[in-house]
């Protein structure tokens, strides 16, 4: 390290630092993830399904989204209806 | 008891088949009776860095398949006679590697040898699972660098569920981090991450450190293991390797900074 390094490295978070902290976020993230993230594209075909008895949406209508804060999993879902909704009649 | 160990990290280019190369010769040297085997089929590159690229007449697959007995795809190595090379076949694609074709040899080079060490293929395919799967140990290879750190923990987890051990419910693969590539002039400058940052992400015990070094290029270059170069950092650590492997108590070497003149400090070179 010479003289030059020294000012310039001390002003800001030593990136060895950083890549440890984004590890440790992305690997706990990453140990969590399997089985919880295998359903949800089912779950997403399901509700499509249930919803489609009633309105007329198309798959990509279902948007869903997971998030994570600490031990808390929010599962975030929206379903874009038709401007002027046909209902539709369950069959039977 | 034979012992059948993978080398794998996941990542590419972190230093497998030099580290198979270098273990493998290193437990032949202490007269342990070796093989070791490439299972990087259609990127075989294990046969070059032994330097025997020259000598390959039949393959990995052309076992498996019945068209070659083990014996004439058994290399000698010209330097110890206790170990012998595995090649991978370079023409063959990767499915090749049936899970009943590798378990068959495996057990036949079981009652010859001691040690049976397993080169994987970069990457999680088939070929990286089937160095893995029949398994008792692992030395995952591991550069201080985010990409390497996070295939690592991925192989750690695929190792878990995927082994033959893991099938059978036996006891899981034992598992050895060792780290390569490591600079300890940039650690300390807090520009790579240290053995500890990488420990306490890996969460497995740690078998050696070896330092980035000129040497393992030019061990490459002339086809002999590194290992052999008894005056290089990354030689020596190596030998530390296998002697911790083999039970002895070796503290870990060439971690501390090159020590740098007062001049050479303020102006850098």
């Amino acid at each position: 390290m010479n003289l030059i390094d020294y000012f310039r490295r001390n002003r800001t978070k030593k990136t060895a630092a950083v890549a440890k902290e984004r590890l440790q976020i992305l690997l706990a993230h990453e140990h969590g993830e399997g089985p919880l993230r295998d359903y949800l594209p089912q779950l997403k075909q399901d509700i499509l399904e249930v919803v489609s008895r009633y309105v007329n949406i198309r798959p990509e209508d279902v948007r869903m989204h997971l998030e994570r804060e600490g031990n808390c999993e929010i599962l975030e879902l929206n379903i874009t209806l038709p401007e002027s909704p046909e209902p539709r009649r369950a069959a039977g | 008891m034979s012992k059948i160990i993978v080398v794998t990290s996941g990542k590419g280019g972190v230093g497998k088949t030099t580290t198979s190369a270098s273990f493998a010769t290193g437990l032949a040297l202490r007269g342990h009776r070796t093989v070791v085997i490439d299972f990087d089929v259609g990127l075989r590159n294990l046969d070059l860095i032994m330097g025997c690229e020259r000598r390959v007449v039949y393959d990995f697959v052309n076992v498996i398949q019945g068209e070659a007995k083990l014996q004439q795809a058994l290399i000698r190595d010209k330097h110890c006679p206790e170990l012998y090379i595995l090649p991978a076949s370079q023409t063959r694609d990767k499915e090749a590697l049936s899970k009943e074709g590798v378990g068959e040899v495996l057990e036949t080079l079981r009652e010859e040898f001691e040690y049976i060490v397993c080169d994987s293929p970069a990457g999680i395919e088939r070929g990286a699972q089937m160095a893995m799967y029949y398994a008792d140990e692992a030395l995952v290879v591991t550069n201080p660098e985010v990409s390497s750190v996070r295939d690592s923990d991925r192989i750690l987890g695929i190792m878990d569920a995927k082994s033959r051990r893991a099938e059978a419910g036996e006891d899981p693969i034992t598992k050895h981090l060792l780290i390569t590539r490591y600079i300890p002039e940039r650690v300390a400058a807090g520009e790579m991450l240290s053995i500890d940052d990488v420990l306490e992400l890996l969460a497995i015990p740690l078998i050696g450190v070896v330092p980035e070094s000129e040497s393992v290029l030019q061990a490459s270059n002339a086809g002999i293991p590194v290992i052999h170069d008894k005056d290089s950092t990354s030689g020596q650590a190596y030998d530390d390797v296998v002697a911790r492997f083999l039970g002895e108590e070796r503290p870990l070497r060439f971690l501390e900074p090159e020590k740098k003149g007062f001049l050479k400090r303020l102006f850098g070179t």
